[in-house]
């Protein structure tokens, strides 16, 4: 499996996605060798941890990864760059050029420097791994291992699995770079299966990319079962009466922070003790803060910058509603999040989980209108909010990543059994 | 052998218009869904059906009878959309084989939160049918029939009802068959005419099942099942949703075929016959009395009240909506009534049923939601902007003194009938 990003150290939904499938996978006995960037020293916090110089790491957990071999490839590689690594002139200039236009296709800029030197450079190692590791299948997590997955796939002639869990269209709207796109295009073409997170990102994929519906198969994400304790339960604002608004997700155009910003701007017309927490960073971050400041809501709006691990459950546990205005949202795994600490949900309409949830609020991205008025009813009548909890807690022990799991490795034995190279059962 | 008694529910409510919590005008409904939806099951349902049921009527002269129970909120939407229809409603009113039932005007659960309530509803109905049709309904059938004992001591308090018509659930029959008369406990000359579920639903939601082990079901095979319902004390009560001829099943499922034909099979045996309810109740008496102390419908597997009042949503806004009863009744204003009064109806509720939700059993028909939850945000903003006209026109009462409250004055609805003079509906 060739990945980009693991737990702990993750930017968003495709580290988490990667991190239960692996682990349900191993579990189902799969062997499993798991190619990502390395890890630097300071990030390697948590149950991961490095065991020796050579690049690989084992995870204390053995229980649960004991079919898993991490490769790591020494990199600066980081999936996305956060507004803070920016240099306050270069954020200034942006700002004055183009305050509310996307700008990322151009100048790349959503991504680290050098990416595509990166992205090869992967490709370039992963291969060397690959050719001293024993497997039947190559497995790549969305584009920046794409040509890794290719270069692999075609060396040792086994067939690639290539899984979006989101395209440049998710993350550009129209105004893709052509690069990524044409490394996606690519990885998909000439992938023998293409895994997506879901049927709207499967349309995305049929329609923009070309590829025949029959090729894609759709493999919802899912949810590690929770174990919060009740005790954990019922955080709050040190005003305890005031209510609480919860975005969390990178603060990029894809998923909608200005049309967030615009119902807050709404909801506050109507109800008073309410604050609206904008967690995650990303390059629209400033654009966010001056968005609110602009609109006279500056005091009721928090940024916290990006948070992970016990922090994103404290804050969870603070919101009275999560809202998931994404323009465009393959999955939108931290809507289960949100549901497993038993927070409403309010989702766009232009996401995977928007299929899948039924226990939710749906709204079109673009209808501050009716997002403001959402927001309110949960706010307002408990009722709401708590038949939203319940059925919502419930409704995600549906999506259990040893289904996930199952459903891939059905996926594998597919292909294994299409493909010229037929393999050895349950060793993949 | 039985005497069978056909009724039909005829019923569409107000759905309401797409209201956010920053509308402030009063215009809650959406007129031109309610019109398109009573046009289209006009087209499909109402309209092919009387025609039918006409053809019937004359055909066998006096020996094919059945019953409506229209409510008022229907009545007004085919005046305004489908008078023809309304015509037709008439022609079979004329033909004196057709009975009338009592039920309340808007369709509504007042009978579980507002006795008063439920009174008026009763008899603004009661006076309604009087005046389109020229009949005095002498049977009452509750909303989705809702029923348990409280309401049979009720319609014997309002007086000039004969019978109920109930839900033949088994669960307050036990052994006992549906195909007999039954009464109430505690109450002097009621009756109890009970639904056969089994056979009313063979046609209501199997009749079009290719998985049923009796599919297709023909007029002769559903006869055959007729004669074998009892003895000559039996009545077998099919009571059906109107639409589910050419709406709920449709057209090309043959239902109208079977429709037609039924008449000549079932009469085919001469100890057979058809009844209206009243001729049911005066011909039979009752045999034994049925105990129903928990509310029964004839809604969903459970056919309790859980698809109105089954979760915490549908109870709050039934109760945020019969708490501004008294702030309706003082503002006294007609307008606000009459939309309080829309608001009532059931299926205003019974979208916002989580029950089957998530298996994709949306609760279902003509439900112009999403989700249940949509279907409370909307209804508790209305509401919102309900309560907050009551105030105004309290307020705007006591800065102009002559206007005084009077909670007696009788409402005046929309309904409006023409030629006929109906001039003291409105009184």
């Amino acid at each position: 499996m060739l990945g980009w990003e693991f737990p702990p150290v993750i930017t968003g939904g495709l580290g988490m996605a990667c991190y239960g499938l692996t682990k349900a996978m191993a579990h189902l006995g799969v062997h499993i060798t798991f190619v990502l960037p390395k890890l630097s020293a300071g990030e390697s916090t948590g149950h991961v941890r490095k065991t020796s110089t050579q690049g690989e790491i084992k995870i204390e957990e053995l229980s649960k990864f004991e079919n898993v071999t991490f490769r790591t490839i020494a990199s600066t590689l980081k999936p996305y760059v956060s507004a803070g690594s920016k240099s306050a002139s270069q954020r200034r200039k942006e700002n004055l050029i183009a305050v509310w236009r996307y700008r990322g296709s151009k100048e790349f800029n959503n991504y680290g420097e050098n990416i595509y030197q990166e992205v090869y450079r992967y490709a370039a190692k992963a291969a060397e791994i690959a050719s001293v590791e024993n497997f039947d299948i190559v497995h790549a997590h969305d584009w920046m291992t794409f040509p890794a997955g290719l270069t692999i796939a075609k060396a040792s002639a086994k067939p690639l699995i290539v899984h979006i869990h989101s395209t440049e269209f998710d993350r550009s709207g129209e105004h893709v770079n052509q690069t990524i796109y044409d490394i996606e295009r690519e990885g998909m073409h000439k992938a023998n299966k293409v895994i997506a997170v879901s049927n709207y990102t499967k349309s995305i994929i049929v329609s923009r990319y070309g590829i025949s519906p029959e090729k894609v198969e759709v493999v919802y994400n899912a949810i590690e079962p929770n174990n919060h304790s009740d005790s954990q339960l019922g955080q709050s604002l040190p005003d305890k009466t005031e209510r609480v608004v919860l975005f969390l997700g990178r603060l990029t155009m894809q998923k909608g922070p200005e049309y967030f910003l615009a119902a807050a701007k709404k909801v506050l017309e109507k109800v008073e003790n309410v604050k609206f927490i904008m967690v995650g960073t990303g390059d629209m971050m400033h654009r966010a803060i001056e968005m609110a400041a602009w609109m006279g809501i500056g005091h009721k709006v928090l940024f916290t910058g990006f948070l992970q691990g016990a922090d994103v459950s404290k804050i969870y546990r603070m919101a009275d509603i999560y809202v998931m205005p994404s323009v465009s949202e393959p999955f939108g795994i931290a809507s289960l999040e949100a549901l497993s600490h038993q927070v409403p949900v309010l989702i766009s309409k232009h996401s995977g989980a928007a299929e899948v949830l039924t226990h939710a609020l749906k709204v079109d991205f673009w209808d501050i209108n009716q997002m403001a008025n959402k927001i309110i009813a949960v706010l307002k009548h408990g009722a709401l909010k708590t038949s939203l909890q319940e059925n919502g807690y419930r409704e995600i022990s549906k999506f259990r990543w040893e289904d996930s799991a199952a459903k891939v490795i059905n996926i594998y034995e597919q292909t294994l059994a299409l493909s010229p190279y037929p393999a050895e059962k349950g060793s993949f | 052998m039985a005497s069978v008694c056909f009724y039909f529910q005829v019923h569409q409510p107000y759905r309401l218009r797409n209201y956010t919590i920053f509308d402030e005008d009063a215009v809650y409904f959406d007129g031109l869904k309610n019109e398109q939806v009573c046009k289209k099951v006009s087209e499909k349902c109402y309209m092919p059906s009387n025609l039918l049921l006409l053809d019937l009527i004359h055909k066998y002269a006096g020996r094919f009878k059945i019953a409506f129970s229209i409510t008022g909120v229907l009545l007004e939407q085919l005046q305004r959309y489908a008078p023809h229809v309304l015509s037709t409603f008439k022609m079979l009113s004329d033909t004196g084989c057709v009975e009338f039932l009592g039920e309340t005007y808007y369709h509504s659960l007042s009978s579980l939160y507002s006795q008063e309530e439920f009174f008026k509803q009763v008899e603004i109905h009661r006076r309604t049918i009087q005046s389109v049709f020229g009949l005095m309904p002498r049977i009452f059938r509750n909303t989705e029939l809702i029923y348990n004992n409280h309401l049979a001591t009720l319609i014997e308090r309002i007086g000039g009802f004969d019978a109920i018509l109930a839900e033949g659930a088994d669960h307050i029959l036990g052994y006992r068959s549906p195909n007999f008369i039954y009464r109430p406990p505690n109450t002097n000359k009621l009756k109890l005419l009970l639904k056969n579920y089994r056979l009313s639903d063979d046609i209501a939601f199997r009749f079009s099942n290719r998985n049923w082990s009796e599919w297709p079901v023909t007029a002769d095979k559903f006869a055959s099942w007729i004669n074998a319902a009892g003895n000559s004390q039996s009545v077998v009560n099919l009571f059906l949703d109107y639409e589910t001829l050419g709406e709920h099943q449709w057209q090309d499922t043959g239902i109208f075929e079977f429709m037609r034909h039924l008449p000549d099979e079932i009469l085919k045996n001469p100890a057979n016959d058809f009844k209206t309810p009243s001729e049911v109740v005066a011909s039979y008496s009752s045999v034994d009395v049925v105990d129903v102390p928990y509310t029964v419908s004839w809604a969903d597997i459970e056919r309790d009240l859980s698809a109105w009042m089954g979760n915490r949503m549908q109870e709050n806004a039934l109760n945020e909506l019969y708490k501004l009863e008294e702030k309706v009744k003082k503002a006294n204003d007609k307008g606000v009534i009459d939309d309080w009064r829309k608001l009532q109806t059931s299926d205003h509720f019974y979208y916002m049923c989580t029950k089957y939700f998530a298996d994709g059993d949306v609760h279902k028909y003509f439900n112009p939601y999403d989700s249940p939850y949509d279907a409370y945000i909307n209804f508790m903003n209305v509401l919102d902007n309900l309560s907050s006209r009551c105030r105004s026109t309290i307020t705007h009462q006591y800065r102009d003194r002559h206007i005084v409250p009077n909670e007696n004055k009788e409402p005046a609805h929309n309904l409006q009938v023409p030629q006929e003079s109906c001039e003291e509906l409105y009184k």
